[in-house]
C-alpha cells in the first residue's frame, strides 16, 4: 500500500538483471536489515532494485504486492520469496537470515539495557519524548496508507469501521476481520464491476 | 521481574508462541497494522506489561535499527527474557514464512486474476483501520501531556510532507524529552 513501486524511470533501458548466489541473497538482506531505521522496506527497494539489480521496477512492486497479500510480516515474505525465486530453499534461509539475524540480537540488547535502565528518571524523560514521536511515524504510515485511490473513496467506511471496532470497541482483531473482511472484498468487487461496465460501456 | 516456577515459565513460552502465532496469521498488510491487537491480548488480557511500558517498547523497536516487526523480539524479551524474545519472534516470522515459500511461485500466475485484484482491494480499507487504531492506542498512551501530542503531530506531518530520516525525529524527541520538554 506504501506505493513505491510507480517511481521506476520509464526506460528501463538496462535491464541487466543479476541472479544473486546464496551468499550474495544473505549479505544484501542483512545490509539492508541493520540500515532500515524507522522500517526497512526503502532500504531494501534501494538495495534490491538500484544497487543489486535483483529485479527491475515493476518486478519489485509486484512482488511487494504478493508479500503484502499474504500473511506475516511483508519484509520477511520479500525475503523468502525472492530468495525462492533466485536459489530455491537455500536462498529462502539465506535472505530470511540475513534479514533478521542481526537485528534480533540487537533488539535483545536494546531490551536488555531497558529492563536494567528503563525505570531511571532520566531514561523515563528520554524514552516519553521518543515514545510521543514513534506514535507520530505510526500515525504517518496510517495516513499514507489511506490516501491511496482505492482506500480514497466510499471503501473508506470499512476503514473506519474496522477502526471504531478495534480501537473503541476492543474487539479481538480475528472476529473483526471474520465479520468485516468478507463484506469489503465483496464491495471492491461490485465496485470492480460497475468500474468494468461503464469503461465497456453499454455494447452488450 | 518475579521469581517464576518452571511450569509458569514455560505456560508464559506456550502462550507467547500461541499469541504471536495468532497475529501473524491476522497481519495483512503488514505487521504493524496488529500492533493494537498485540496491545490488547499482551497488556488488556495477559496484563503483562502497562500501556506506557508498550508504547515505550514500540519506540525502541523504532528507533533501534531492523525490521518494524522485531517490536514483538523486544515484547517477548520483557514478558519472558532471551527465550521469550526467540519464541515471540520465531512465531511471528516461521509460520508464514513457510506459506509464503510454499505458494509464492503459484501465486504469480494469477496476479490479474479479477478476485486477487478484489481480494487486495477490499484488504486494503480493513489495513488502514487497523493502522489508524494501532495509532489511537499509542497516541493515547505514549502522549501524557500537551507538548507529547504537539510531537506526535509535528513528527506526523514532517513525515507527510518532507523525506527526511526519521531517526532524526526520533533524536529530537529523545533530546526534548531529555530536557523536560516532553
Amino acid at each position: 500500500m506504501t506505493e513505491q513501486g510507480e517511481a521506476a524511470p520509464a526506460g528501463d533501458a538496462a535491464p541487466e538483471r543479476h541472479a544473486p548466489t546464496v551468499s550474495e541473497l544473505f549479505w544484501g538482506f542483512l545490509s539492508a536489515g541493520v540500515s532500515g531505521f524507522g522500517g526497512v522496506l526503502p532500504f531494501a527497494r534501494r538495495m534490491i532494485v538500484e544497487k543489486r539489480r535483483w529485479l527491475t521496477a515493476e518486478e519489485f512492486t509486484d512482488l511487494w504486492s504478493l508479500c503484502q497479500f499474504l500473511p506475516g510480516p511483508n519484509i520477511v515474505n520479500m525475503s523468502i520469496a525472492l530468495g525462492l525465486r533466485y536459489r530455491g530453499l537455500p536462498g529462502a534461509l539465506a535472505g530470511a537470515l540475513g534479514l533478521l539475524g542481526a537485528p534480533f540480537f540487537i533488539m535483545v540488547g536494546v531490551g536488555a539495557l531497558y529492563m536494567r535502565f528503563g525505570s531511571v528518571p532520566q531514561v523515563k524523560s528520554v524514552l516519553a519524548g521518543i515514545s510521543a514521536v514513534a506514535a507520530g511515524l505510526v500515525l504517518a504510515m496510517a495516513i499514507k496508507m489511506a490516501n491511496t485511490p482505492r482506500v480514497r473513496s466510499w471503501m473508506a467506511l470499512f476503514a473506519v469501521l474496522a477502526f471504531t471496532a478495534i480501537a473503541i470497541a476492543r474487539l479481538p482483531l480475528a472476529t473483526v476481520l471474520a465479520v468485516l473482511a468478507p463484506m469489503s472484498i465483496v464491495a471492491a468487487w461490485l465496485r470492480m464491476r460497475s468500474a468494468l461496465a461503464r469503461t465497456t460501456g453499454d455494447g452488450r | 521481574m518475579s521469581p517464576m516456577s518452571p511450569t509458569s515459565e514455560w505456560h508464559t513460552l506456550y502462550q507467547l508462541g500461541v499469541d504471536f502465532l495468532g497475529f501473524s496469521m491476522l497481519a495483512i498488510g503488514g505487521a504493524i497494522s496488529t500492533l493494537a491487537e498485540m496491545h490488547r491480548t499482551v497488556v488488556d488480557q495477559h496484563g503483562w506489561m502497562t500501556a506506557g511500558e508498550f508504547a515505550e517498547l514500540v519506540a525502541l523497536s523504532q528507533a533501534a535499527p531492523g525490521p518494524n516487526i522485531l517490536v514483538v523480539t523486544l515484547i517477548g524479551y520483557r514478558v519472558a527474557g532471551l527465550a521469550g524474545a526467540f519464541v515471540a519472534t520465531t512465531a511471528m516470522c516461521l509460520p508464514t514464512s513457510i506459506i509464503t515459500f510454499a505458494v509464492a511461485g503459484v501465486w504469480q500466475r494469477f496476479r490479474d486474476a479479477p478476485l486477487r485484484i478484489a481480494i487486495e482491494a477490499g484488504l486494503a480499507p480493513m489495513t488502514v483501520g487497523l493502522m489508524l487504531a494501532s495509532s489511537y492506542l499509542l497516541v493515547r498512551a505514549a502522549d501524557q501531556s500537551i507538548a507529547a501530542y504537539v510531537a506526535t503531530a509535528v513528527t506526523a506531518l514532517v513525515m507527510l510532507f518532507t523525506r527526511i530520516n526519521p531517526l532524526w525525529l526520533i533524536g529530537a524527541g529523545a533530546v526534548a524529552g531529555l530536557a523536560g520538554l516532553i
